[in-house]
């Protein structure tokens, strides 16, 4: 067995190309960095480069650390490595395709915005205009005032006061322990140390207490054409809360399903939802709920909804195809998890009633039936996740309008 | 058990799993080399039942080392993955020193924060030396345990040394093999994965199912070893919420076997369908039709 030079990887072609195999990779999407090159290289050292699935094997172990990835990784090596037809000459033999094309990242669009504006006085004059337009009584107006009835200053205004929201912690205890004066636990191992300074006689008793953790949220958001007014918003809402505690998942839904809680991960609102809406197919389209909620409950809810998530299921339950598999569906969603709450823009309507069969079929499995169509419906919902939840599977419809 | 060498090439590899009854795909033999031959830890995803923890057991077993299992869960912390001081016995050595006389407190303090009172669990013990070389540890089901366990984990992995506060530094003299399993119930971190060689494990294919199952429950005659690999991978075409994986097919051949069954009829289905389908919702989808259309393509000739 030849032994591997950890710190000095080969050079040469064999280098360059699994070099440039890693920057095509990169520029594909799957995150490469240098280390793993490196590891690349001498992996390939220590198999015979004569057998294709053997190097497929090695580089896919290496630069894949994703189920997601493993199908763009699988196109790439064909692509890359298609010219070889002698496979032993491969990593000699191919030339270096040429990635330098890449397109510089567009600017944000308030950065643009920004080197548009005409002057600096003229945009201190507008503050200053804006400002005043938003007197105490307006903000009152804001609070009551339906999201799909604003304008685009009366929007930002909001976008704002929903960065500020706080979601309550709605704190579960998990099984870990932590140092705690009030605890009931003994913690032993403190106890003895701390007893040893005076000779190990036991003076004070050192306790563990629980850890207590903030509960998973799971969002699923309904971005169908009927939704289109609200979507923009709560997805401003969700991704403030995504920002401020960890275990949250953010799902959009409108013909097909779309995990997008990595894309709310980045730290600025407006990059966060250009990488959502860059990510969904079927934004402002039709709805297919049951089919969603399929997708849902069998892709992600053993995944997402352990350790007693709380559901947020936004929707205006408008779905033509509402037949049994909704209900059946429904049914699951709200046995996987502890809490079920549905926000419904329509509840708006003080005439609302459960007519249309979608909106019947959903309505025996929630906890909870709540509006979310202005900013003090938002905090309504935030002040219920506040309180303590009801038992669970008690289907108390609450219609606080 | 005794130790045997590593394999010096993939199909080495291949041949060390197969003498032990495991049949794997060439693509996890290459991982499971390099991971030998590069000394990273191996992480394997994918679905519950296709083998995951198999492969642990079995290289322990084939290279004659020792298998240390660390089970995740939610509650999991140091004190019971990694080490733990024997309150009990350090209580009794503390009276000891007492009625002797001994008041020196230095003493007392490094005396009872010795070796000998501490309690060694999984991660600790896969780090101590061995005859037979250093050993397997298998840390199952990742996705269990909480975040704050992986970012302790990523420690060890690295440097595969443990520090404990009152004692020092345990490192490896010679790390060991490492072999991490998730059924993806949460996604892990990339910081973890990256130190690792990924590997997702998928369903096998009819012919190797067979192969598997012929090894796995060799009593079962050629017809029915190929009727009931034939209505699993069929049952995997349907859209159900959780598709029986290799371990079931074994079980549900093995219960077909002590049942004397030669082939499969809709009655020996539908008496055995539990050991196939965990989820009463797709126990129920398989009555009726779909039941007759996936015997029907699996029976015929």
């Amino acid at each position: 067995m030849t032994n591997i030079d950890h710190l000095n990887p080969p050079t040469g072609h064999m280098a360059d190309n699994v070099v440039g195999f890693a920057r095509a990779l990169r520029a594909a999407g799957i995150p490469v960095g240098p280390g793993a090159v490196i590891d690349a290289l001498n992996a390939l050292q220590a198999i015979e480069i004569g057998h294709r699935a053997d190097v497929y094997a090695t580089l896919e172990a290496i630069f894949v650390k994703r189920h997601e990835h493993m199908l763009i990784f699988a196109q790439a090596f064909d692509l890359f490595f298609r010219a070889a037809e002698d496979w032993k000459h491969m990593l000699d033999s191919v030339p270096l395709p040429d990635h330098a094309k890449k397109k510089p990242p567009p600017a944000s669009r308030r950065v643009q915005e920004a080197l548009a504006q005409p002057s600096m006085r003229d945009e201190a004059h507008e503050v200053q205009e804006q400002e005043l337009r938003l007197s105490v009584s307006d903000k009152e107006i804001l609070q009551k005032k339906d999201f799909a009835q604003m304008s685009a200053a009366e929007i930002a205004e909001v976008t704002r006061a929903i960065a500020n929201m706080k979601l309550p912690q709605a704190e579960l205890r998990t099984r870990r322990y932590q140092p705690d004066a009030k605890g009931l636990k003994l913690d032993m191992r403190r106890t003895l140390r701390s007893s040893l300074r005076t000779g190990g006689e036991i003076i004070d008793i050192r306790k563990l207490g629980l850890i207590e953790k903030p509960a998973p949220i799971v969002a699923l958001l309904d971005i169908s054409g009927s939704m289109s007014e609200y979507t923009r918003l709560f997805l401003h809402f969700l991704h403030a809360i995504t920002d401020a505690r960890k275990r949250v998942s953010v799902f959009l839904f409108g013909t097909r399903l779309t995990n997008v809680t990595r894309a709310l991960r980045a730290r600025d609102p407006d990059e966060a939802l250009a990488s959502c809406s860059s990510s969904v197919e079927d934004w402002a389209g039709g709805t297919r709920i049951a089919t969603s909620l399929h997708s849902f409950n069998k892709l992600w809810g053993r995944r997402v909804l352990g350790q007693g998530a709380i559901v947020l299921l936004i929707s205006d339950g408008l779905e033509r195809e509402a037949d049994a598999k909704l209900a059946f569906e429904m049914d699951r969603l709200h046995r996987s998890c502890r809490r079920l709450i549905w926000l419904n823009p329509l509840l708006r309507y003080s005439a609302f009633e459960a007519k249309a069969q979608g909106i019947k079929m959903m309505l025996p499995h929630v906890d909870e039936f709540r509006p979310v169509h202005n900013l003090s419906s938002m905090e309504g919902l935030i002040a219920a996740l506040s309180a303590p939840p009801p038992p669970h599977h008690m289907s108390r419809i609450r219609s606080a309008a | 058990m005794s130790a045997s060498a590593l394999p010096k090439s993939v199909d080495g590899m291949l041949e060390l799993l197969t003498s032990r009854g495991y049949l794997a795909e060439r693509s996890l033999a290459t991982v499971a080399y390099l991971s030998l031959r590069m000394g990273r830890p191996l992480f394997l995803e994918g679905e519950a039942g296709v083998g995951k923890t198999e492969i642990a057991k079995v290289l322990s077993a084939a290279l004659g080392r020792k298998l240390i299992r660390l089970q995740c869960y939610e509650g999991l912390d140091v004190a019971s993955a990694v080490y733990e001081w024997s309150s009990a016995a350090q209580m009794i050595a503390i009276r000891l020193a007492e009625a002797a006389g001994d008041t020196d407190r230095e003493q007392l303090s490094s005396d009872i924060f010795a070796e000998r009172f501490l309690i060694k669990r999984p991660l600790l013990q896969a780090l101590e030396p061995d005859v037979a070389g250093a050993p397997v540890l298998l840390i199952d089901e990742l996705d269990r345990a909480d975040e704050a366990f992986e970012a302790y984990l990523l420690e060890i992995l690295s440097d595969f040394q443990v520090t404990i506060p009152e004692f020092g530094t345990i490192k490896a003299p010679q790390p060991p093999i490492v072999i991490i399993t998730s059924n993806r119930t949460r996604e892990i971190h990339d910081a973890l994965k990256r130190r690792c060689l990924y590997h997702w494990v998928d369903y096998p294919e009819a012919e190797r199912e067979l192969a598997i199952v012929k090894s796995r429950v060799p009593d079962i005659s050629a017809k029915l070893s190929q009727q009931v690999v034939r209505f699993v991978q069929a049952l995997r075409d349907q859209d159900f919420y959780k598709s029986p994986g290799v371990a079931e097919t074994i079980d549900w051949a093995t219960a077909l076997t002590e049942l004397d069954a030669r082939s499969l009829t809709p009655q020996m289905v539908g008496d055995t369908l539990g050991a196939l389908l965990k989820y009463q919702d797709d126990i129920a989808r398989m009555q009726g039709d779909t039941l007759q259309k996936v015997l029907k393509e699996a029976t015929s000739d």
